[in-house]
């Protein structure tokens, strides 16, 4: 009930703001300047995935569906779609009106190409596993055959996930991965066509005159800027040197840009990206295997203080491994809000005495990189109120980081997980008893197995009932909540920071890795 | 020994010096924990096993290491540096693609700091007690102290966000449309930060080094026969005192061309600078061997080329030296 009403609201006020935002008539033309984190390896996320590839990827290429605000299939390559009876067949119907940046038709045929490839080459496996076949009747239809119902598959299909990527040019007998055009002369179906990338520098995006959207894109050019440090960022929006900026979350810099009059500073969209910050355990080895440690610790912690302080309020709240903002999330689940007297009365009882010193026994915690540090600080004075002596283990970078965990060698640590839309794509993998996986990071590192769990995702997985899934979701997480292979603190804050100059920023599900192609640069 | 079989003989050490350079960061980066196939996987936002298994066994990283050095340096020795693992892109377009930029970096810093360090240093022996010379050696001791990216990041709250006359990075502005003249002076604009904060350290170091060295001169007999004989005191400091005072400079300023490079890696950071150091970070950060590898090949080739060539300038300068 509550999240219908805050699903109202969330309604109520998208219809506000959009009335304002929509008032002034969006304006065609123009270059803007928006600024980008990272130098992408290279452009296709056909075979790359993450954001800094789908950032510019989702503007050279289009899907056959893209999403709004809430959660809503839209239609895009697919002008129209329909799931059978049995939900073992999916009909898109492309537009027909739609040609690559060289010309060529988009057919039937670059769409079975382009699962091919994705299925064939992309690191997330349960996205078009189900998918045995692709029929193609004509050049407009094509009809997914599915071993099993696949309610992930919407998801799937739409931003950076499914891009169209044309097969008389990556099909050419050079292995997609490294083929020459993932980088340059990128030949792609979106908003806009490559001018020109340059590493480190810029990715100079120029209109597609020949859109399948009418009237869209409105930008003539949309340059790329990659300027890596966040106060840099700032500065150049402040300045007006950039106009936008997406996958904000540092919040200091947030908190100052918000007080900024030039700028708009939005936390809408991002919720399938679903980016949530967590404390991992060990469950298998080490005083962490046992469950009752683990709640303890869990107790012991002050989630407000870390959203309100350590964050400054940038940071949703989120009690589980499902973003808050997915219609599976469950608010229910028990969110060990901080008793420190019920966390040392679990240890007391569970047999861990005190020493001398009044400690109980020691733990590790690490962290990979330097956004969370500082949450991995926190628990060593926090934990030592209920006698865990904690040490703070510092990994040179990511690498280093990757290598300890993925490898086992742990207690706790802490960790930016992706939702990547249905939790059947970025969820499963991190409970799944499957994906116990040595030397893989992101798999099932905690080393959890619990066979109600494994069968809970299965179920989720193969129905398209929402409300079933809920429910199954739901228990899936209360399992969770009480067994712990991890805690969670709160939703990463992704923020998109634009210039009032900017009309329509990205703020779909997707929120940055959005197609832009209705933004527009007002006078 | 002869002008050039000397410098033969520097050539031969230096090439000794740029295997010895590739061997040791090769073995010092296969010590790192973690590889490519970890990297790879971090940026994707996962991965499976067969993924990492198929990107290893396709950079060769599931060979024995012996096999991994001795193919690399044979590759290195016909001039192959090979492809970029993180880039897919052969890594000699990666570098010569930054190395402009790095070089018109470090060599207008260089350039900078040599000369205002010399003018300073000069003024300030005039009267080595007087005021302004309190105020060079406060100067250069504070420029040698501050770390280099402090007075990146002071100067861009000054002059980019408190003072907006300077952007806050990059090579050029990208939405330019003008003449070539207008884009050279694009450049130039965008130059100036990093220069200044790259030149700052050794502005410091070389004002000390003109002032000692042109005290030490001044002192010397020559000047005071010069000046019993009644040349222009003018003439005395700028002909007599400061082509001998410029020896040790030039000495440092040369040896000191591979703390530049090494400086300029920091500067390109903090002022998003397109250029080697950047992509040398990056690429350390990556586990890219291949391309960390040939950045340091070519950096060190700029040293060894630098240090041969002070050597070639420092006797044209002073004759009396024959051999090292």
């Amino acid at each position: 009930m509550k999240r219908k009403l805050s699903l109202i609201v969330t309604a109520l006020a998208m219809a506000v703001t959009s009335h304002l935002g929509f008032a002034s008539e969006p304006t065609a033309g123009g270059t803007m300047v928006m600024a980008i984190q990272n130098t992408p390896r290279h452009l296709n996320p056909a075979v790359q995935s993450g954001t800094a590839t789908g950032v510019p990827g989702s503007q050279l290429f289009a899907a056959p569906l893209r999403y709004d605000e809430g959660w809503n299939p839209q239609p895009y390559l697919a002008e129209s779609w329909s799931v059978s009876d049995d939900g073992l067949s999916v009909t898109l119907n492309l537009v027909k009106n739609a040609t690559f940046h060289d010309g060529h038709p988009i057919t039937s045929a670059d769409i079975v190409f382009s699962i091919d490839t994705v299925k064939a080459n992309h690191p997330f496996k349960t996205m078009f596993a189900p998918v045995e076949t692709v029929d193609t009747p004509d050049e407009h239809t094509a009809i997914l055959r599915l071993s099993q119902p696949h309610p992930a598959l919407m998801l799937a299909m739409s931003s950076q996930l499914l891009p169209i990527i044309p097969k008389h040019v990556y099909g050419d007998g050079q292995d997609p991965k490294s083929h020459p055009q993932n980088s340059e002369n990128v030949v792609g179906s979106g908003p806009f066509k490559l001018a020109e990338f340059k590493r480190d520098q810029h990715i100079i995006l120029e209109k597609n005159e020949n859109y399948f959207m009418e009237g869209l894109p409105y930008l003539d050019k949309l340059v790329m800027r990659i300027i890596k440090d966040p106060s840099a960022r700032t500065i150049a929006l402040e300045s007006g040197e950039v106009m936008l900026s997406i996958f904000e979350e540092t919040p200091r810099d947030l908190a100052r840009m918000k007080k900024s009059d030039g700028l708009n500073v939005s936390s809408d969209g991002y919720s399938a990206i679903g980016s949530v910050v967590w404390l991992a355990f060990n469950t298998q080895n080490g005083k962490t295997a046992d469950k009752q440690v683990r709640q303890a610790i869990s107790y012991a912690i002050d989630r407000n203080f870390i959203i309100n302080a350590l964050m400054l309020g940038t940071a949703a709240e989120a009690k589980t491994g499902i973003h808050p903002g997915s219609p599976f999330y469950d608010e229910t689940a028990n969110g060990y809000d901080i008793d420190l007297d019920k966390a040392n009365l679990i240890l007391d009882d569970a047999g861990y005495a005190r020493d001398s010193d009044g400690m109980r026994f020691g733990l590790t915690i690490d962290y990979g990189w330097a956004e969370i540090k500082q949450f991995a600080e926190y628990m060593k004075p926090q934990l030592k109120k209920i006698g865990i002596d904690v040490t703070v283990r510092a990994s040179a970078d990511f690498p280093s980081w990757a290598k300890r965990i993925s490898n086992h060698d742990f207690d706790m640590t802490m960790d930016n997980v992706f939702n990547w839309g249905d939790p059947v794509i970025g969820v499963h993998r991190t409970y799944s008893s499957e994906n116990i996986k040595k030397g893989v990071i992101w798999s099932n590192t905690q080393q959890y197995a619990n066979a109600r769990v494994d069968e809970l995702m299965q179920l989720a997985g193969s129905t398209y009932d929402v409300e079933e899934r809920q429910k199954y979701y739901a228990e899936f997480q209360q399992i969770l909540a009480d067994e712990l292979p991890l805690y969670t603190l709160f939703a990463a804050p992704y923020h998109t920071v634009s210039n009032k100059k900017v009309g329509n920023p990205p703020k779909s599900i997707w929120g940055g890795s959005s197609p832009m192609d209705k933004m527009y640069l007002s006078e | 020994m002869n002008f050039w079989r000397l410098t033969a003989k520097r050539i031969g050490y230096g090439l000794l010096l740029l295997v010895a350079v590739l061997v040791l960061n090769f073995i010092l980066m296969s010590l790192a924990p973690g590889d490519i196939a970890d990297t790879i996987a971090g940026e994707m936002g996962g991965a499976n096993e067969t993924m990492l298994a198929e990107i290893r066994a396709s950079y060769g990283l599931d060979q024995p290491f012996h096999i991994q050095l001795w193919r690399y340096l044979s590759k290195v020795a016909v001039l192959d540096l090979g492809f970029s693992y993180f880039y897919n892109t052969p890594v000699i377009t990666l570098i010569l693609e930054k190395l402009p930029a790095t070089l018109l970096l470090v060599f207008s810093a260089q350039i900078l700091a040599i000369t205002i360090g010399i003018i300073l240093g000069v003024i300030a022996a005039k009267k080595p007690n007087g005021f302004f010379s309190l105020v060079v050696t406060l100067l250069s001791l504070f420029g040698f102290a501050a770390p280099v990216f402090w007075t990146g990041i002071l100067l861009i709250i000054l002059f980019v966000s408190i003072f907006p006359i300077f952007p806050i990075g990059g090579l050029m502005d990208v939405t330019l449309d003008g003449s070539w003249w207008q884009h050279v002076l694009d450049v130039l604009y965008h130059l100036t930060l990093p220069m200044i904060t790259l030149a700052s350290i050794f502005i410091a170091l070389y004002s000390r080094l003109a002032r000692a060295s042109m005290l030490e001169v001044l002192g010397a007999d020559y000047i005071r026969t010069a000046r019993a004989k009644g040349v222009p005191e003018r003439s005395v400091l700028y002909r007599h005192a400061l082509r001998n005072a410029m020896t040790p400079v030039v000495t440092v300023a040369g040896l000191q061309f591979s703390a530049v490079i090494s400086g300029a890696v920091v500067v390109e950071t903090v002022f998003s600078w397109p250029g080697l150091g950047s992509l040398a970070l990056h690429a350390i950060v990556a586990r890219d061997t291949p391309t960390i590898m040939g950045i340091l090949f070519f950096s060190s080739l700029v040293v060894v080329v630098f240090n041969i060539l002070t050597d070639v300038i420092v006797r044209l300068l002073d004759p009396r030296i024959k051999s090292g």
